[in-house]
C-alpha cells in the first residue's frame, strides 16, 4: 500500500521555497547556464565539431545531467541538513504520527521536484536557442531527468545520514561530484578517456545518465536504455534504502 | 484503561542502562510529572513511550496501542512539546500552526477553523502573521504547546516546558498547562523544577539511574520522606553548634558547603535558641518537593 504521508513533508518544503522562489531559482539555473553558455559559445568557438555537432549543442544534454544532479545533491545535502540536524525540523514531524519513512520520502521527493525544475530550465533554453535536432526527441528528456534526480537525491541522503556537520560534505564533492562533472562525459564524449580512465566513468552514474540524454538532444534514440536506466535506477534505490537505515540509527535509538 | 502504562521497560546504550527496568502508570485527567536529576533516564522515558525507539524488554501501551507497533495511530491522538523549540523558522506563526496540522492528516479548513482558539490559548492572539524569529522566549514556548493542541490530543507530552523562560513567561505557561488540565487533558511532563511539579502535578515519579525511586502525589512524597520542617543554618561558629546542639532539636542534619540543614517536626525550640545566637542566621521554612527530591537522589553534580 502506498503510504502518503511524505505529502505534508514535500508541502512543508515547498512553502518554505515558495518564499525564496527567486533567489532559489537562480542559485540553482545560473551556474549551469554560466557553464553552458561561457564554454559552449567560448571555447566551442575554437573547436571544431564534437560528435559532429557544434560543441555548444554537444554540451546541451551534459548541463541538462550536470544541473539536475547538482540540484538534487544540493537539497539532499545542504537544505535537508539544515532539516534535520540544525531546525530539528525531522523531530518535530517524528512526534507526528509520521514516521522516518515518510519524511525521507518526502525529501526525496522534493528532491526530484527541484532538479525536475533545474533541469526544464536547461531544457527551456535548449529549445529557446534551437539546440536540438528533434524537438519529440527532446520530450524523452523529462524520464531522464526525473530518473537522474531521483539517482542523486538517494545518493545525497546517504551522505546527509553519515554528516557530522556541513564541512563534511566537501568530501563527497571533492570525491565524488567533481569527478563525475569531470569524466562522466558532460564536457566531452567519455570515449575520448584512455581506457582505464573510462573504467571508472562507467562505474559513475553520471555517465549513465549523460548516456541517455546527449542522443535525446542530437536527434537519435539512446542505446542500451534498460541499462543505463537501470543503473541509475539501482544506485537511487540502493542509496535511498542505505540512507533510510542509516539515518534510522542516526535519529531513532 | 490508562493513557499511558510503561511495565518492565529496559533501554540499553552500550554499557549504560538507561532504563533499568521501569514501570509507570499515568491515571487519565491528571497532571503526571517525572522528576530525575540528569541522565536519569527522562527523555529516554518519553521516546520510548511514544514509540521512538524500540525497548530492549518491557511494554509501552499509550492510548490502548501496544508501541511501538502502533506508534502512528496512538501518536495520532498525543501532542508532544519538546525540550528544545523545533519550531519552523521559515513560518509565520499561522503557517507553523497549519503545516503541522497536516501532518495529522488534518485540511486547512479543518485547521483554519481551530487556529483562533490555539492562538488564544497560546496569548498569541493579532500575532498570527509573525514571524517566529519576532517572537520572544515565552511566546515560542506557548507556540510549541498550541502547535502540539492542534489535533485536540487526549495526551500532551512535555519536555521540559519551562527551562530557560524568565518567571514572568513560566507563570503563564503554568496558567496555560492548568487550564489544560482543567479541560480533562492527561498531561505528561518532566521538569527539573520542583516548584514546577509541586504546583502543577497530580503525582510525581522520581526517577534515577532509569528506575523509579518514589512515586505519588507531591504532598504525600513530602510527608513520606522528609520531616515537614526545614532550618537552614549558617554564619560563625556553625560547626561548634551543631557538634554541641544540633542532635537536641533535629531529627536529621545536613552540612552543605557553609549551610546547615536541620529537618525537625517541631522547630520552635531551635528557631528560640537561633534567636539567642547572634552570630548565627536562619531561615525557617516547611519541607518541599526539592528536599525529597535531594534526599532520595542525593546532592552530588550529575553531569
Amino acid at each position: 500500500m502506498l503510504r502518503l504521508g511524505f505529502v505534508p513533508v514535500w508541502r512543508r518544503n515547498f512553502l518554505v521555497w515558495k518564499k525564496l522562489a527567486i533567489p532559489s531559482l537562480l542559485g540553482n539555473l545560473a551556474d549551469p547556464m554560466l557553464y553552458m553558455l561561457g564554454l559552449g559559445y567560448g571555447l566551442g568557438r575554437l573547436l571544431p565539431d564534437v560528435a559532429g555537432v557544434p560543441y555548444l549543442n554537444f554540451l546541451a544534454a551534459g548541463t541538462v545531467c550536470y544541473s539536475v544532479m547538482n540540484s538534487a545533491t544540493f537539497e539532499t545535502l545542504y537544505s535537508a541538513f539544515s532539516r534535520m540536524h540544525v531546525q530539528k525540523t525531522w523531530d518535530a514531524i517524528l512526534n507526528t504520527p509520521l514516521g522516518l519513512g515518510d519524511v525521507m520520502l518526502g525529501e526525496l521527493a522534493f528532491a526530484v521536484s527541484k532538479s525536475l525544475l533545474s533541469g526544464l530550465a536547461i531544457l527551456a533554453v535548449i529549445w529557446a536557442l534551437g539546440l536540438y535536432e528533434s524537438f519529440a526527441l527532446t520530450l524523452g528528456l523529462l524520464p531522464v531527468i526525473l530518473l537522474t534526480g531521483f539517482c542523486f537525491a538517494g545518493l545525497g541522503l546517504v551522505i546527509n545520514a553519515l554528516s557530522p556537520n556541513y564541512d563534511f560534505f566537501l568530501y563527497y564533492f571533492t570525491l565524488a561530484i567533481t569527478p563525475m562533472v569531470l569524466l562522466g562525459g558532460v564536457f566531452y564524449p567519455v570515449t575520448e578517456l584512455p581506457l582505464w580512465l573510462k573504467g571508472v566513468a562507467d562505474w559513475l552514474p553520471l555517465t549513465h545518465a549523460v548516456a541517455l540524454a546527449r542522443p535525446l538532444v542530437l536527434g537519435q534514440l539512446p542505446e542500451a536504455v534498460p541499462f543505463h536506466a537501470g543503473v541509475l535506477l539501482a544506485y537511487g534505490l540502493a542509496g535511498y534504502r542505505l540512507a533510510l537505515a542509516l539515518t534510522r540509527r542516526r535519529l531513532l535509538r | 484503561m490508562p493513557p499511558l502504562s510503561l511495565k518492565g521497560l529496559h533501554k540499553r546504550y552500550g554499557a549504560a542502562e538507561v532504563v533499568a527496568g521501569l514501570d509507570l502508570e499515568v491515571e487519565p485527567g491528571t497532571c503526571h510529572g517525572l522528576l530525575g536529576p540528569n541522565g536519569a533516564g527522562k527523555t529516554t522515558t518519553l521516546r520510548l513511550a511514544l514509540g521512538l525507539i524500540d525497548a530492549d524488554a518491557g511494554e509501552v501501551s499509550l492510548l490502548g496501542h501496544p508501541m511501538p507497533r502502533e506508534a502512528s495511530r496512538a501518536r495520532q491522538r498525543v501532542g508532544v512539546v519538546p525540550q528544545a523549540d523545533n519550531l519552523d523558522p521559515d513560518f509565520t506563526v499561522r503557517e507553523n500552526l497549519q503545516v503541522y496540522g497536516r501532518y495529522f492528516g488534518l485540511t486547512t479548513q479543518q485547521i483554519e477553523a481551530r487556529l483562533p482558539a490555539l492562538l488564544e490559548f497560546a496569548g498569541l492572539a493579532g500575532r498570527a502573521e509573525s514571524k517566529i524569529q519576532a517572537l520572544s522566549g515565552g511566546m515560542k514556548r506557548r507556540l510549541a504547546i498550541a502547535r502540539a493542541l492542534v489535533n485536540d490530543p487526549e495526551l500532551v507530552f512535555l519536555d521540559e516546558p519551562t527551562t530557560g523562560l524568565d518567571p514572568q513567561a513560566r507563570h503563564l505557561i503554568w496558567q496555560g498547562l492548568r487550564k489544560l488540565a482543567a479541560r480533562g487533558k492527561t498531561l505528561l511532563l518532566t521538569t527539573h523544577f520542583m516548584e514546577e511539579a509541586e504546583r502543577l502535578c497530580d503525582r510525581v515519579t522520581i526517577l534515577d539511574r532509569g528506575r523509579v525511586i518514589a512515586e505519588g502525589p507531591p504532598r504525600e512524597l513530602i510527608r513520606l520522606h522528609v520531616e515537614p520542617h526545614v532550618v537552614e543554618i549558617h554564619g560563625e561558629g556553625l560547626d561548634a553548634w551543631r557538634d554541641s546542639l544540633a542532635e537536641r532539636h533535629c531529627r536529621r542534619c545536613e552540612r552543605v558547603g557553609e549551610t546547615l540543614f536541620c529537618y525537625t517536626d517541631a522547630p520552635q525550640a531551635l528557631v528560640a535558641e537561633l534567636d539567642g545566637i547572634a552570630s548565627l542566621s536562619y531561615l525557617h521554612r516547611p519541607a518541599n518537593l526539592e528536599d525529597v527530591f535531594l534526599k532520595l537522589t542525593g546532592r552530588d553534580l550529575r553531569d
